[in-house]
């Protein structure tokens, strides 16, 4: 399993570059993986949705999908593709040290 | 953006489109259109209004969109009924002319019978669609897949383009305020042709 290191942190990943191990995780993490996706600033608008896909799929074990995180989570799809634009579930994911969610809707 | 440090390893998250448009053939010499090399797009059309064939374009629209393409959608013919909120509520599941029907529970009475495709004629039964239909939403909620009419909504809320056709359109004697309001505009065959130049289009 490969691992990436960037600013003292370290974390193992799979193949494609997701995290296996959500423990890896960290805010200050976030923050760095963040700029590298194109976000610049991390937002408490940006923070809500991945403290709830962490709670999320603590529970499940499994990454919730966007139509999860509207109908569970609450939050507006629109809102999340403007926060996270072109693949938002996939950064959303990512910058929640979870692996990249798998659910078709 | 920061240049990434060696060996380090990031998922993909949209670069590939821009990727795929450098990478790809020049456009045939001798006087052809020139390639189109925006952004990556699809174009569904989606001409059936039974309840199992209105799920594959929402479901695949749904999907682009959410990997960050394009996404247009055409709405002709009995798919326009799933975009008419008259009708989008009631979409129906029949078993007749689908030889592929058959019940997973079937197999709890005995092995084998989850395979077994039902007999035509009991599709015929009073009553058989309904049941079938049904069943069939309740298979949806269980997976969480949304309602017709809230599916729409989820792909409007991520930014996928709806057209209602012209023809269809007033050949079902519609009027816009039935459309849902995801339901850019009503446009003829030709218009869509545009829309789509350089998609991959799918007709369902």
């Amino acid at each position: 399993m490969p691992t990436n290191t960037i600013d003292g942190h370290t974390f193992a990943v799979n193949d494609e570059g997701f995290f296996t191990n959500r423990e890896d995780w960290s805010e200050d993490l976030a923050v760095i993986l963040a700029d590298l996706v194109g976000i610049e600033q991390m937002t408490e608008a940006h923070w809500a949705p991945l403290r709830f896909m962490r709670e999320d799929s603590a529970k499940t074990g499994v990454t919730p999908t966007l139509r999860r995180m509207q109908a569970v989570g609450g939050f507006d799809v629109k809102d999340l593709f403007a926060l996270y634009p072109g693949k938002p579930a996939k950064k959303m994911a990512y910058l929640a040290g979870l692996p990249k969610p798998v659910g078709c809707v | 953006m920061r240049t990434l440090p060696e060996g380090f390893i990031i998922p993909d998250f949209g670069g590939s489109a821009a990727k795929a448009t450098t990478t790809s053939p020049e456009p045939a010499a001798g006087g052809e259109a020139p390639a189109y090399r925006g952004p990556r797009k699809l174009a569904l059309i989606c001409s059936k209004g039974n309840l199992d064939m209105a799920y594959p374009g929402l479901i695949l629209g749904n999907a682009a969109a959410g990997e960050g393409v394009e996404v247009h959608m055409f709405f002709t013919f009995w798919g326009l009924d799933i975009v008419n909120k008259k009708t989008h509520k009631n979409l129906k599941f029949t078993m007749l002319g689908n030889t592929a029907m058959h019940m997973p529970e079937l197999g709890y009475l005995r092995t084998g019978l989850e395979h077994a495709s039902m007999p035509q004629l009991m599709g015929q039964l009073p009553g058989m669609t309904a049941m079938a239909t049904k069943m069939m939403k309740k298979q949806m909620a269980d997976l969480e897949i949304p309602d017709v009419p809230e599916f729409l909504d989820l792909l409007s809320a991520a930014g996928v383009h709806m057209y209602a056709c012209k023809l269809s359109f007033d050949m079902m004697k519609m009027i816009e305020a039935d459309l849902h309001p995801g339901v850019e505009g009503v446009i003829s065959a030709a218009d869509f042709i545009e829309i789509s130049e350089g998609a991959q289009t799918i007709f369902i």
